[in-house]
């Protein structure tokens, strides 16, 4: 194609059809307008309009974990910016593949504290994997360009573009996408792992004794799972997945064990800290896991397999590091790897699944957080995409749902972003037209986000939210009864909206469960209604969350429920 | 009313980082507006001090090498290569603090010298091998480079005269011209006339760069 002169807007949404983008979640606002001037020329760019900036980071953010493309998403310069920062963070932190693109003030008026105007670029340092303001329409292609492959390549992360008003107005010559050349000669990562390492981490694999799979997110990033199954079956090694780790391998499967940690199944915590062996692959070694790294998994020696150099020996002394792409590296590993048994070793987590129940729930005739997530997981059969907050429900969910297809885990483990829930859901529904989408709420969260609601109505997305309603918000009551004496402060709400006609505001199906008994049924309906759904389901009101291993602890404190 | 200096105060807070560990490392950048900020606010990040930094034009058009000294707790200073690597503005880093390395520092000294100790001045400071740049009525100011200790000891010297003013470069560090396997360091090879570090040392495998 021969070159045309187009606008810097036009460059920008041709190049975003070029990378195969099909929606993207923003607000507009003076900045960005040039922008959206030119979005009705380009109607393969579905735009939802969302109703809090924030919302739109974290729509793109689940829109991209569950698709596993990049997500995108638009906001104007100034508050428009900055309500962003929340997403990108949560995106940063879980390496999630997020662009977002930021209207800019004028060139003329950059650093004279015009209106609206913000330093984004400046203050998403920190949140991004890398920024850009660009300052001239022909920089346009490239840069969009770059943004999409730092975003999705590597450890996976967001990128923001900063454009100027003027700069998507000002004309350039526009070449075609394909040819566009990318200048990103100090952008490294890498794929494959030296042949050295992987000897190595194979000769631990083939010594151990008690061997424990510690399966994260970069297994769901690099889509590894048939790699991980092969491993795991072919030396008989069980799988401890972290939190974010979930969904990559099925639960069904014999030697999935659970997730450790602060909150996770006791018997996956005392594996791994009775391991002899540690395989972490994609995952970063946490401090929700770790706990005391002094005390931590002392008797085990460690394999690392990541994609980020800077990751190795960072929390934890390593003994055997491979840096490559988690797919690559396994496919590498898997052949050096000897067929082999470890029934004792298997037999004995099996043993220590039975000395710790702690997915057993105790016997009440309430409601708890516990029987709703049970609920959706049998209803649903452990093929939904579930969607979480952060706190309680967010732990209950990661215990009880009994994942069965990869990247259907979607939650803010590294930032902790409460409000994640709703327009991550949303994202992620966008994403997975013909799939089902259950987003599991606290009271908390959902209220700070729940104005999504909104765009979830509009673009006719059949999300059901799950709100755990118990009026408070119960990981602080739970910390404020275990580590401040039972001072409460701030944790109750005393005046919770009444969300199903909140719902029903919202012209959404409103519905309302207070008994164990109406969940099934509930969950049953509301997956069977066309369009989206908000259950309120009442639950246990001041309710703890075990097992636990406080923070900076080991798992000799590790608490159960007394049951 | 009791004075800020009588008042005993709390007791003195130890550094923050007992047991500070530094790294020299060089990094060759993009010249460009922002740069900075994104390695300086790495580092700020991770509770680093930069105990010194220098940056100047590199022999590549639109590239500044820089040269940092960076002091903070051991595990984490240590890991500081891999996470400047991170960054896309770096196009190459290395960590040369236990490599075949040379380094100087340049200061600017002003000195009290009356027309009675000049001589005595200028005589001691020769030995250093200082150049005199600018002499006024009651002060001299010398030029000299070195390592870090020369430098120590022409300034503890001129103490006793009255050392008015110091300005110090920081370090400015280059890996050995020729860097061959077998070498004291052991981890380079000369390629293309480019030291490279050994594949063990970038821990990282084949590239996927662009």
């Amino acid at each position: 194609m021969a070159p045309r002169m187009l606008t810097g807007g036009q460059i920008v949404c041709e190049a975003l059809c070029a990378e195969g983008v099909d929606v993207v979640f923003g607000i507009p606002g003076g900045a960005i307008l040039p922008l959206y001037g030119t979005l009705s020329q380009y109607p393969k760019l579905r735009h939802m309009l969302m109703r809090h900036e924030q919302g739109a980071g974290h729509a793109a953010d689940g829109f991209a974990r569950a698709t596993g493309k990049v997500g995108v998403c638009f906001a104007t310069s100034g508050p428009g910016a900055t309500n962003l920062i929340t997403g990108l963070a949560t995106a940063m932190m879980d390496s999630v593949p997020v662009v977002a693109i930021t209207g800019q003030v004028g060139r003329a008026a950059i650093g004279t504290d015009a209106f609206q105007e913000t330093d984004i670029t400046g203050a998403t340092l920190p949140v991004t994997k890398h920024n850009y303001l660009v300052m001239r329409a022909a920089d346009l292609a490239r840069t969009v360009k770059e943004a999409f492959y730092v975003a999705r390549t590597g450890r996976p992360g967001p990128v923001l573009i900063d454009i100027p008003r003027d700069v998507f107005q000002e004309k350039a010559w526009a070449d075609d996408y394909a040819t566009v050349k990318m200048d990103l000669p100090g952008y490294r990562f890498p794929t494959t792992a030296p042949q050295a390492q992987v000897e190595a981490a194979a000769r631990l694999i083939n010594e151990a004794k008690r061997p424990v799979i510690l399966a994260g997110h970069g297994v769901i990033i690099s889509r590894a799972f048939a790699e991980l199954k092969e491993l795991a079956e072919k030396a008989q090694i069980p799988v401890v997945n972290t939190l974010l780790g979930l969904s990559g391998i099925s639960q069904e499967h014999p030697l999935f064990v659970g997730f450790p940690g602060m909150h996770g199944m006791a018997y996956a915590s005392l594996a791994l800290d009775q391991a002899d062996l540690i395989v972490a692959i994609g995952a970063r070694f946490d401090d929700r896991i770790v706990g005391d790294a002094k005390r931590f998994a002392t008797n085990s020696k460690k394999v690392h397999i990541d994609i980020d150099r800077a990751e190795i020996n960072k929390n934890v002394r390593v003994d055997a590091p491979v840096v490559g792409d988690v797919k690559n590296v396994l496919k590498q590993l898997n052949p050096l790897v000897s067929k082999a048994t470890h029934v004792d070793w298997v037999r004995h987590i099996e043993h220590l699944k039975s000395e710790h129940p702690s997915l057993k729930i105790r016997e009440t005739d309430r409601l708890l957080g516990q029987h709703v997530v049970r609920g959706i997981s049998s209803v649903t059969k452990g093929d939904a995409i579930i969607v979480t907050g952060v706190g309680q429900h967010q732990m209950w969910a990661a215990q009880h749902y009994r994942f069965k297809q990869p990247s259907t885990w979607l939650s803010s483990g590294g930032l902790g972003a409460m409000g994640y829930e709703v327009p991550a859901a949303l994202g992620a529904q966008a994403g997975s037209p013909g799939k089902l989408v259950w987003s599991v709420c606290g009271d908390g969260g959902f209220q700070m986000t729940m104005s999504e609601l909104a765009t979830v109505f509009e673009n006719r997305l059949p999300v059901k939210y799950a709100i755990l309603n118990n009026n408070h918000l119960g990981m602080i009551t739970q910390w404020q009864d275990m580590f401040y004496r039972g001072d409460h402060q701030a944790d109750a709400y005393t005046g919770n909206p009444d969300f199903v006609k909140l719902a029903e505001a919202f012209r959404i199906k409103g519905m309302r469960v207070t008994k164990q008994e109406e969940v099934i049924p509930t969950v049953k309906e509301a997956n069977e209604h066309p369009g989206p759904v908000v259950v309120d389901f009442v639950i246990e009101k001041v309710d703890h969350v075990y097992p636990m291993i406080p923070s900076g602890q080991s798992v000799q404190e590790l608490m159960e429920e007394p049951l | 009313m009791t004075s800020p200096t009588q008042s005993p105060g709390p007791a003195i807070v130890p550094a923050p980082f007992a047991t500070t560990h530094s790294r020299v490392v060089t990094a060759l950048v993009y010249d460009k507006p922002g740069v900075l900020a994104r390695i300086s606010g790495l580092f700020r990040r991770r509770g680093l001090n930069i105990a010194s930094l220098t940056v100047g034009p590199s022999e590549k058009p639109g590239l500044s090498r820089m040269t940092f000294v960076v002091e903070g707790p051991e595990n984490i200073v240590r890991h500081i290569a891999a996470q400047l690597d991170r960054l896309v503005d770096v196009i190459q880093v290395e960590d040369i603090t236990d490599k075949n390395t040379v380094w100087r520092e340049l200061a600017l000294i002003k000195v009290t010298a009356t027309p009675a100790t000049r001589t005595e001045v200028l005589n001691l400071a020769s030995i250093f091998r200082v150049s005199v740049v600018d002499v006024g009525a009651g002060s001299m100011t010398f030029e000299v480079t070195g390592d870090e200790s020369k430098i120590d000891a022409l300034i503890e010297l001129m103490r006793q005269y009255g050392v008015r003013e110091v300005m110090r470069t920081g370090k400015v560090a280059m890996l050995r011209g020729t860097l061959v396997p077998g070498d004291p360091d052991g981890s380079f090879r000369v390629k293309n006339g480019v030291a490279r570090l050994a594949p063990a040392e970038m821990a990282g495998g084949d590239s996927g760069s662009v």
